[in-house]
């Protein structure tokens, strides 16, 4: 009964970060249409940053906020000079852009702070949390902050005027336009959130995997499996799916037998194609109706 | 009276193909305006071109300043509200984040009291105030188009086919509240339609539009009077 608890538990941890990045692309979905394979080393590149800054002997907290801050403007500066030229170019063009934004992000990190495979700190501390052997302090931060992040977007997008106009434009851009709306500068700012939700989903998850410039590629994956699962047309589906990716995916490993660590992957991989099959809109998205 | 809206020589392009050839027209403040003609006539290019969302030649005047060159959000910003043909509904948002909308480029002040105010001119829209607004009827969600429309507190109102998909008596009351916006509001309409009857009845003045020209301008009355006009152009 503990190995079950505790394998919930665990995979809602991990699930929180899924959760983050399952957002971050469905954002990024909702306003341009694509999904953002480079999400996973936007994050990446943001987790290295904060690292960097760390090591300068700024204190945790102090690293995460300017992280942050760098991140979403280095999203919106993604957006403007690589994705705003491409707004109407094909799909297969908008790939080519992700996938050269991916090598870029990649490689640069390799450059500028090698392959070696780094600690990262946690600000939570790893001792069970509140004397407990089910949770870690450091998971439990993580879906503490997990959490904490869900609340504020909740609370900008459906109290903020500017989270009303990032709603309209995604929605109906059209529309959004002829009530005055700046759509695309909408498009650029939710380039800017995802990135800056992005760098809290590596920051947490870089104490458990270790930091590289690989770090991110196989939770990207599982990120895409939960924005599939909750439906790429829904923000708060995506979050459900993150939650329940990581809950499958460690109760999968624990309890299948043969499929273990290193079979954990493949059942992302699985769990698209299933959904794909069966429900392609998702748990909670809508499906696309298009008049012809 | 001064022109509000000045259009010369007006021509717009979808891709290779012309839809309107060499436009002249002007809007006096404060008026309501029809253009009316038939299918494919150019009504709803017209409206597009206003607000720049169609590829144009010529010259447009708001309130004496060209808006050619500007991008359609920022033509809004100037006053210019358009209902669009279709109504541009924010379906999944509710009926009261759609009058929001409305003002989101106004600051804060005097929002709350105009949604009221829509609210007395549309008491259906408050009615369902938090309902999704794709679950409206037609005839609701056109309410909800022109109150978006005048959250805006526009100078002008551009209206395309208000009477579209509705019924009878409910397009009667639609214009009747739109003569009433234009007289206490002071908000200079330019509404197409099909409808040229209707139209008619609460215009000041009519332009009719055959193949991208204007090919017959005057006033409302005198259009509506005159039986050869309204065999020949506008079918009743």
């Amino acid at each position: 009964m503990d190995l079950l608890l505790n394998q919930i538990l665990a995979g809602i941890s991990t699930g929180a970060i899924y959760a983050c990045m399952a957002l971050a692309v469905v954002m990024i979905y909702q306003a341009i249409d694509h999904l953002n394979f480079a999400q996973g080393e936007m994050a990446m590149f943001s987790t290295f940053i904060s690292w960097q800054l760390m090591q300068w002997g700024l204190p945790y907290w102090v690293a995460f906020a300017i992280t942050l801050v760098l991140s979403f403007i280095g999203g919106i500066v993604i957006e403007r000079l690589l994705f705003k030229p491409l707004a109407k170019a094909p799909i297969l063009t908008n790939v080519a852009g992700f996938i050269a934004l991916f090598a870029i992000l990649n490689s640069s990190a390799g450059l500028i702070w090698d392959f070696t495979i780094k600690e990262y700190p946690t600000p939570f501390g790893s001792s069970p949390f509140l004397g407990s052997q089910l949770i870690s302090t450091h998971q439990a931060g993580m879906i503490g902050v997990t959490v904490l992040l869900l609340i504020a977007l909740y609370v900008f997008f459906r109290y903020t005027r500017i989270g009303l106009a990032m709603r309209a434009a995604a929605s109906v851009p059209e529309s959004a336009r002829l009530v005055g709306i700046n759509t695309s500068w909408m498009i650029a700012l939710g380039w800017g959130m995802a990135a800056a939700i992005g760098s809290i989903a590596g920051m947490l998850i870089a104490p458990v995997v270790f930091l590289e410039p690989n770090m991110m590629v196989s939770i990207l994956l599982y990120g895409f499996a939960a924005a599939v699962l909750g439906g790429l047309t829904s923000p708060f589906g995506a979050v459900i799916g993150g939650f329940l990716v990581g809950i499958i995916e460690n109760l999968a490993g624990t309890y299948i037998p043969g499929v273990g660590n290193e079979l954990k992957l493949p059942i992302a991989l699985a769990l698209i194609i299933t959904v794909l099959v069966i429900k392609p809109a998702g748990l909670f998205g809508r499906p696309v109706v298009k008049r012809v | 009276m001064t022109a509000l809206l000045n259009i010369k020589a007006l021509n717009a392009y979808y891709g290779q193909v012309q839809a309107l050839h060499g436009l002249e027209f002007s809007l006096n403040e404060g008026s309501v305006t029809t253009l009316l003609g038939a299918n494919g006539a150019g009504k709803t290019t017209t409206l597009r071109a206003i607000c720049n969302m169609v590829r144009t030649t010529g010259a447009i005047e708001f309130a004496g300043a060209p808006l050619s060159s500007r991008p359609t959000e920022n033509i809004v910003r100037l006053g210019i509200a358009h209902v669009p043909q279709g109504r541009g509904t924010f379906t999944t948002m509710t009926v009261e984040e759609n009058l929001e909308l409305g003002a989101i480029t106004r600051s804060k002040a005097g929002i709350a009291a105009d949604i009221e105010r829509m609210y007395a001119y549309f008491p259906v829209l408050k009615q369902r105030h938090t309902q999704q607004a794709g679950t409206l009827s037609g005839g609701e969600q056109q309410m909800l188009a022109v109150a978006r429309a005048l959250m805006l507190r526009p100078r002008l109102m551009l209206l395309d086919e208000p009477s579209f998909g509705l019924a009878p008596l409910i397009v009667r009351d639609l214009f009747r509240i739109l003569g009433k916006i234009n007289r206490e509001d002071k908000v200079t309409i330019l509404v197409v339609e099909q409808n040229a009857q209707l139209a008619l009845e609460i215009a000041d003045h009519a332009y009719v539009i055959e193949t991208g020209r204007i090919v017959m301008s005057g006033k409302a009355a005198e259009i509506a009077d005159n039986e050869d006009i309204r065999k020949s152009y506008l079918g009743y």
